[in-house]
């Protein structure tokens, strides 16, 4: 890189000759920061969130190596940037890849080991288990232990932790038993009246008695000896139920049964290639799919074309230094384009109103007759893509013009000494310089409108809808509208990583448009120059 | 017929020919001025509208008042004007703090040489072609696994939409600050390095100065996109207090659209002043930005 040579005079700058105090300063923020990441480190993975924790990670090792090594201090100026960059556009990326290839969504919201915990925490009441009734004592520091007894009568004191015993009045500090069999005091707790340990909260939750032979309080009247509803078992990875001997097996994150009865909650697992299977071949989505990536497309590309031409024609129409109130004529003619996009299409969601907006009511007048501009499927395709035209067309004005004056008067001058038809001039001359200069922003232009989310949602969230698919669709629903109701409507229950499977899917057709973008422009070279 | 007097018609026709041609085009200009600014025209004019319904509304209202505007003062269920400073808020936060951390990362680029310098610029361009939208459902999920944790950067919460905010204004940016910074001279910082200058001294003194046109163009595009938002806020927040002008006027179009056409035309225009203010005032810096790339979003 020749030409960039002569810069590279300027050399790293030594940090040597920061003083002291800073130096310190800068340490004892970093230590801050990496107490702040152990300390969330451990909460993130308690809570199962691996990616994010391990992104908390990277990130952080990163911080701590830009900031304690010299070498990395160009870095040091951008690294705020770049730790927002990374932990908001990257990781996001990424998580939609890790989400896409799991069945993240409604009933699927835990991890395994969440829902195992569950599970495992379930218990019943086995026929040969042992009932009794219980009085509960409590001490000032809020330990409970219970006083159980047997239908024969046999007095237990029941302690969390501990195996049963059966003390004699005297005893451990059991007092006098009264006429029940149950001892009126017991040293450093508090016997609670009836009422008193019927309404305590904390009491059904505490396992008497020791592990694996708890005891629990059931009713107002029964204490019971509870086992585990369910047990692991590993070898087929399945719940095995102790009570009926159901086996529920992991059927793509569910437990279920060979009945087809399930376990809820589900949890989160890979189901590897099967959220892209059924985009591809689930005869159930099919075909909505098909129709809405054809309308994708051929909204994206009549976008496109209405757009840019109707703002080509105006740029060359006024492209002429000498027309009068030309910076007042290009001033009202942006106007569009200054109002927030979201506003716009609210606007003229009023003014297509079937009824009672204003072009309806027009054209009803003229012609005793009126559009559906919501509920007819081309006709809401026609209303989309006439507010789009609105939208966008003084954007391509605006590149357009630009792109006009600087194509070099000259050539027009030989085209006209060689009897050019104006035709000819547009079609040979003007037409191809100008798609060498605004071809890429179109590109740009097809993309964003590929995913026109706000237009599509606002103006009538993809209405009107197609009947009897499986998760909702509308007519003028585009791939990305599709992705948000599957995600956020929940109509029929989210789906988190069908949606993200979607999303790639999405990303593919985006990034070959703009590998294609980059090849056509030579933009990689042009980036290589500028560095 | 001698040569000049052919000529001289020529130039006569050519003239006539050309103030027909400039008569056409400006009736043309009229019907296009037309379609770019009735919604507008229809919009202030409903605002104006008393009876404040759809189905009543006039291009010339009967009797003109500011009805809709007090109205809009005192709606409960809908409040525009909470919505409304949220938006300014931020907006502005997010565009000052974004213009920070973007003309120091740039001014990196531009002045210091080392190593995977072209590769982290290429990867910024990158991974700013992938559109923010597709990561939507990730970045919900995200924000909602560390409102686990840490509750004030969660859902419902304008520190996480800000934060998700500024990971995004990296990309374009930074290339059109750096593109700038290159066409300052560096003979500046070289003699202020011979006087002994430190590298924060030369950013801070000499080059911000001199920064001063790209930076607005930055800060106001950056501005006009973050106040523009929707979903992202909508995803993201979640109760009516929190909620950006953005969403808070689809909600109220949603639930009373036809009843309270007015005070919904009211709002719409307060909203969108001050952006087309900003457009139409500095037009000229933003086409120049614009067409350096960026597309309206």
């Amino acid at each position: 890189m020749a030409s960039t040579a002569s810069r590279d005079i300027l050399k790293v700058s030594p940090t040597s000759t920061i003083p002291f105090v800073p130096r310190l300063l800068r340490l004892a923020i970093l230590i801050a920061i990496d107490v702040f990441v152990v300390w969330l480190l451990n909460r993130l993975v308690a809570l199962g969130f691996f990616p994010l924790a391990a992104a908390f990670l990277i990130i952080t090792i990163f911080v701590n190596v830009v900031i304690l090594r010299k070498e990395a201090y160009p870095i040091r100026w951008m690294v705020v940037g770049l730790v927002l960059m990374a932990l908001f556009t990257i990781y996001p990326i990424i998580f939609t890849i890790w989400v896409a290839f799991t069945n993240y969504g409604e009933s699927h919201l835990i991890t395994k080991q969440q829902a195992l915990d569950q599970f495992l925490n379930e218990k019943y009441l086995p026929e040969a288990g042992k009932a009794y009734t219980w009085t509960a004592f409590k001490s000032d520091a809020g330990d409970y232990t219970l006083w159980l007894t047997d239908a024969d009568g046999n007095g237990y004191l029941a302690t969390p932790g501990e195996p049963l015993i059966q003390p004699q009045p005297g005893e451990l500090g059991v007092g006098e038993l009264d006429a029940k069999g149950i001892p009126a005091t017991i040293e450093g707790y508090q016997r609670l009246n009836a009422i008193l340990a019927a309404t305590d909260k904390s009491l059904p939750d505490i396992l008497f008695g020791e592990a694996g032979k708890t005891i629990q309080v059931r009713s107002p009247t029964e204490a019971a000896e509870l086992l585990p509803l369910y047990i692991y078992d590993s070898a087929q990875d399945a719940m095995i139920n102790q009570e009926t001997g159901i086996a529920y097996k992991n059927l793509r994150g569910t437990f279920t049964s060979s009945a087809g009865q399930s376990l809820r909650p589900g949890f989160i697992e890979s189901i590897k290639l099967n959220n892209f299977r059924d985009f591809f071949i689930s005869p159930a989505l099919r075909g909505p799919l098909v129709q809405l990536i054809t309308w994708n497309f051929a909204f994206a590309i009549l976008s496109l074309l209405f757009n840019f031409f109707l703002g080509l024609a105006i740029a060359i129409l006024f492209n002429d230094p000498d027309f009068p109130l030309k910076k007042l004529i290009r001033s009202l003619l942006i106007i569009p384009y200054t109002v927030p996009a979201l506003i716009t299409i609210l606007i003229w969601r009023g003014m297509l109103n079937p009824d009672l907006g204003v072009i309806s009511r027009a054209i009803q007048s003229l012609f005793g007759w009126s559009p559906s501009w919501f509920t007819d499927q081309w006709w809401a395709k026609i209303a989309i893509l006439l507010v789009n035209l609105w939208l966008s067309y003084p954007y391509f004005m605006l590149i357009c013009s630009g792109a006009l004056q600087s194509i070099p008067q000259d050539i027009y001058e030989a085209a006209l000494v060689d009897g050019a038809s104006p035709w000819q001039k547009f079609r040979k001359i003007t037409l191809p310089l100008l798609l060498v200069a605004v071809g890429p922003l179109l590109i740009a232009s097809f993309t964003f409108n590929f995913n026109n989310f706000n237009l599509i949602y606002l103006f009538n969230a993809g209405g009107p809808p197609i009947a009897g698919t499986p998760t909702p669709a509308g007519h003028t629903d585009i791939l990305i509208s599709y992705v948000y109701n599957l995600a956020f409507s929940g109509a029929r229950g989210v789906n988190y990583g069908f949606a993200a499977a979607i999303t790639i899917i999405i990303f593919f057709i985006v990034g070959a448009i703009t590998l294609f973008q980059f090849r056509y422009t030579r933009m990689w070279e042009e980036v290589g120059e500028n560095v | 017929m001698s040569s000049i007097t052919s000529i001289q018609r020529l130039r006569a026709s050519a003239s006539v020919q050309r103030k027909f041609s400039i008569g056409v085009r400006l009736i043309i200009a009229v019907f296009l001025i037309i379609f770019s600014i009735f919604p507008v025209l229809w919009v202030i004019s409903a605002s104006l509208n008393p009876t404040g319904t759809l189905a009543t509304q006039k291009l010339i209202p009967d009797n003109p008042g500011f009805g809709n505007y007090r109205e809009l003062l005192n709606l409960e269920q809908f409040p525009f004007w909470t919505w409304f400073g949220n938006s300014l808020k931020i907006a502005s936060i997010t565009s000052v703090i974004s213009l920070s951390i973007t003309t120091v990362a740039a001014y990196a680029f531009s002045r210091f040489r080392f190593r995977g310098r072209q590769t982290m610029l290429k990867a910024i361009l990158l991974i700013n072609v992938f559109p923010g939208l597709l990561a939507l459902v990730a970045t919900f999920l995200m924000i909602s696994q560390i409102g686990d944790v840490i509750p004030f950067l969660g859902l419902g919460n304008h520190t996480s939409l800000i934060l998700v905010y500024l990971g995004g204004a990296m990309g374009v940016n930074i290339w059109l600050m750096k593109g700038f910074l290159d066409t300052i001279p560096r003979d500046i910082d070289e003699s202020a390095m011979v006087e002994g200058a430190t590298d924060w001294q030369i950013f801070t003194q000499l080059i911000l100065p001199l920064l001063r046109p790209i930076l607005i163009v930055v800060a106001i595009l950056n501005y006009i996109g973050t106040y523009g938002d929707f979903v992202l806020a909508r995803v993201l927040l979640r109760s009516n207090e929190q909620y950006t002008l953005m969403v808070g006027l689809q909600i109220f179009a949603g639930a009373q659209f036809q009843q309270r056409w007015g005070v919904f035309a009211a709002g719409a225009l307060i909203g969108a002043l001050p952006i087309m203010i900003i457009y139409l005032a500095l037009q000229d810096q933003i086409v120049g930005g614009l067409t350096q790339g960026a597309v309206k979003g």
